[in-house]
């Protein structure tokens, strides 16, 4: 489903992501760790076209089609979504106009998926004005509950969240994902960055990758990742990679 | 019981000057009104109400009715003021409307106004308006000119609101005027023990020039006054609006608000709150954004001289947040369709204490605008 290729990233002067290679296919869903400031949320940025993000060399493939220049809401429209960690919040308008504006009229019942995550009472406030960092993920899922995107990527969803809202938030995300469908059927991909692996417990995770210093160095089992990085830190897992 | 009012029968107003009245909430047809006023140039088309207890009348009718209106004529806005209320008062035939809200009444559909300017000229009105005690008076007032006014044209408007004890009195006007016409509202509201005065004001149009600063002394304890404002600003249009609260009865507060948009015409966006005794408070707020090149000059003041007055502003002028329009943009929204979503975020104002069908109104001709592409 998406395919990154030899993918380098500038911020402003500075190469922060270097030859990045990524292959995910349908049904699959990748994890993504590495340190603070390794480059995981850079490299979602970059996936879904903000214009911060430059891409000087390599491309992005989305469904056989090259969307390496394509702008954000045309990359949306092909059905690339995600979950920020902190997305901005926007004065005046309300969460409920901006989930008719992203449905684009399509039959959806806000009121109810907004219900199914509890955020029926947050259509008439500000965009993540004055939410808690549970309510911003609650808000920011129920915005991909509308857009339906089959390519979720999700920066950190469990940040924040207390233990409550954890396996709402976590079912959610898995039935965005069709982690309820069997293997055979499921066409909705994923990429998610978690640096606590509770989301780990909501969705098949098919494989893991650790990134450092703008690089992805490591592949494996995720859940085998996650173990070593808790028992060891990433300096050693990274220097066991090195050896 | 109150009966229907009857649709305005000859307006002799083009089907696009019809619509220019549209969109500044004036229903020829009368659907949701519960009485009318509509002055063309200086003549008085209609002047009617069916809701009882309240009454609009011509300024003329009304002075020949009432002797005791004459106490009213000049009490709220001095005559002395400025060549605008000198011209006025100077006129031998002065026109406008008034609008009496007897003791206890009560309108849940508005009334509406609507002074029309179609002619090469100065139109000028006086209004007095008056909700007794314990009345509850909605008007909303619309205010166009013909599309095309030759060399153009001026209105001199001086409106004078008197809310009695434990009155309100909403008053909401939009404005759709064109490039070639000057405007000069002169408005003062005095709020007496527990009463409310809400005045709301939009403006989505060109115009050559408007100048107001409308003014609630709230003389009473407990006494509540609310300005809205929200206003574009096109290239050629020179916007100098404010609004200003006087805070003398014992727990009295007024809440400014102003959202302002610039596309390269100027606005200056005046606020004055004065706290004149304790236990008062007030609270000034303008948001401005720069779309294109233009002016927006914010003066905020604030003013307070006793121990016990609250008094705080906030004053922001800025651009689109290329964060907010990408996060916009994620969700698969082009990026002229995240502006116009964020632009209209910002200027959306709810007022606590307006009727729905008003806040329909307003978000109506903002809406008008939006589509337009602001």
């Amino acid at each position: 489903m998406l395919h990154i290729e030899d993918l380098h990233v500038k911020v402003g002067d500075k190469e922060v992501l270097h030859d990045i290679n990524l292959h995910i296919e349908e049904g699959e869903t990748h994890v993504l760790l590495g340190p603070n400031g390794s480059g995981k949320t850079t490299l979602l940025m970059t996936i879904m076209g903000f214009t911060s993000y430059s891409i000087t060399d390599g491309k992005i493939i989305f469904r056989g089609e090259d969307v390496t220049t394509l702008k954000s809401h045309e990359r949306a429209q092909r059905g690339i979504g995600m979950l920020f960690q902190r997305p901005p919040t926007i004065s005046g308008l309300k969460l409920g106009k901006m989930l008719t504006a992203i449905s684009r009229n399509k039959d959806k019942d806000i009121s109810e998926l907004a219900k199914s995550v509890h955020m029926d009472k947050f259509l008439e406030r500000d965009i993540n004005k004055g939410f808690s960092g549970g309510e911003i993920k609650r808000s920011e899922v129920l915005q991909l509950m509308i857009q339906n995107p089959d390519f979720v990527m999700l920066d950190e969803p469990e940040s924040g969240v207390d233990l409550e809202n954890i396996s709402l938030i976590g079912n959610a995300i898995g039935s965005l994902l069709e982690k309820e469908k069997h293997l055979i059927n499921r066409k909705k991909s994923g990429l998610v960055i978690t640096h606590t692996g509770f989301i780990l417990d909501y969705i098949d995770a098919d494989k893991g990758h650790v990134m450092c210093d703008g690089e992805i160095k490591c592949h494996g089992n995720p859940r085998e990742i996650l173990k070593e990085i808790k028992q060891r830190g990433y300096k050693e897992c990274l220097e066991c990679r090195h050896q | 019981m109150s009966r229907m009012p009857s649709p305005v029968k000859n307006p002799e107003l083009s089907r696009a000057d019809q619509d220019r009245l549209a969109q500044v909430g004036i229903d020829l047809a009368m659907k949701n009104r519960c009485g009318s006023y509509l002055q063309m140039n200086q003549d008085v088309v209609q002047a009617e109400c069916s809701e009882q207890g309240i009454e609009v009348l011509s300024f003329t009718k009304a002075m020949e009715k009432y002797d005791g209106l004459r106490e009213y004529l000049w009490k709220a806005v001095s005559p002395e003021k400025d060549e605008i209320t000198r011209y006025v008062a100077a006129q031998k035939d002065p026109q406008g409307y008034v609008i009496i809200a007897q003791k206890g009444s009560n309108n849940i559909f508005p009334i509406q106004t609507c002074l029309y300017l179609g002619r090469e000229q100065i139109q000028h009105v006086h209004n007095i308006i008056i909700a007794e005690e314990g009345a509850e008076l909605h008007i909303i007032s619309g205010c166009a000119s013909g599309a095309h006014v030759g060399k153009g044209g001026a209105h001199y408007g001086i409106s004078e609101f008197f809310v009695k004890k434990d009155a309100k009195i909403s008053f909401t006007m939009i404005h759709n005027w064109s490039e070639n016409i000057e405007v000069y509202p002169r408005s003062a509201s005095i709020v007496e023990d527990n009463g409310v005065f809400l005045s709301n004001y939009v403006c989505m149009q060109p115009v050559k020039k408007i100048q107001m600063y409308p003014t609630a002394t709230l003389k009473g304890v407990n006494t509540v006054a609310r300005f809205s404002s929200v206003v574009i600003s096109t290239p050629g249009s020179y916007m100098d609006i404010g609004s200003r609260a006087i805070l003398e009865g014992k727990g009295a507060s007024a809440e400014l608000i102003t959202r302002a948009i610039t596309k390269g015409g100027t606005i200056i966006s005046r606020g004055h709150i004065n706290g004149k005794t304790a236990g008062t408070r007030g609270h000034l707020e303008c948001k401005g954004l720069i779309l294109n090149d233009g002016i927006i000059y914010a003066i905020p003041e604030i003013e307070g001289s006793v121990v016990g007055t609250e008094l705080s502003h906030e004053a922001a002028v800025g651009k689109l947040a290329k964060d907010e329009i990408e996060y916009l943009m994620s969700r698969g929204l082009d990026e002229d369709e995240a502006t116009a979503t964020i632009i209209r975020g910002f200027l959306d104002v709810k007022i606590a204490g307006l009727p729905e069908a008003l806040q329909k109104q307003i978000d109506a001709s903002i809406d008008e605008a939006e589509k337009a592409g602001f």
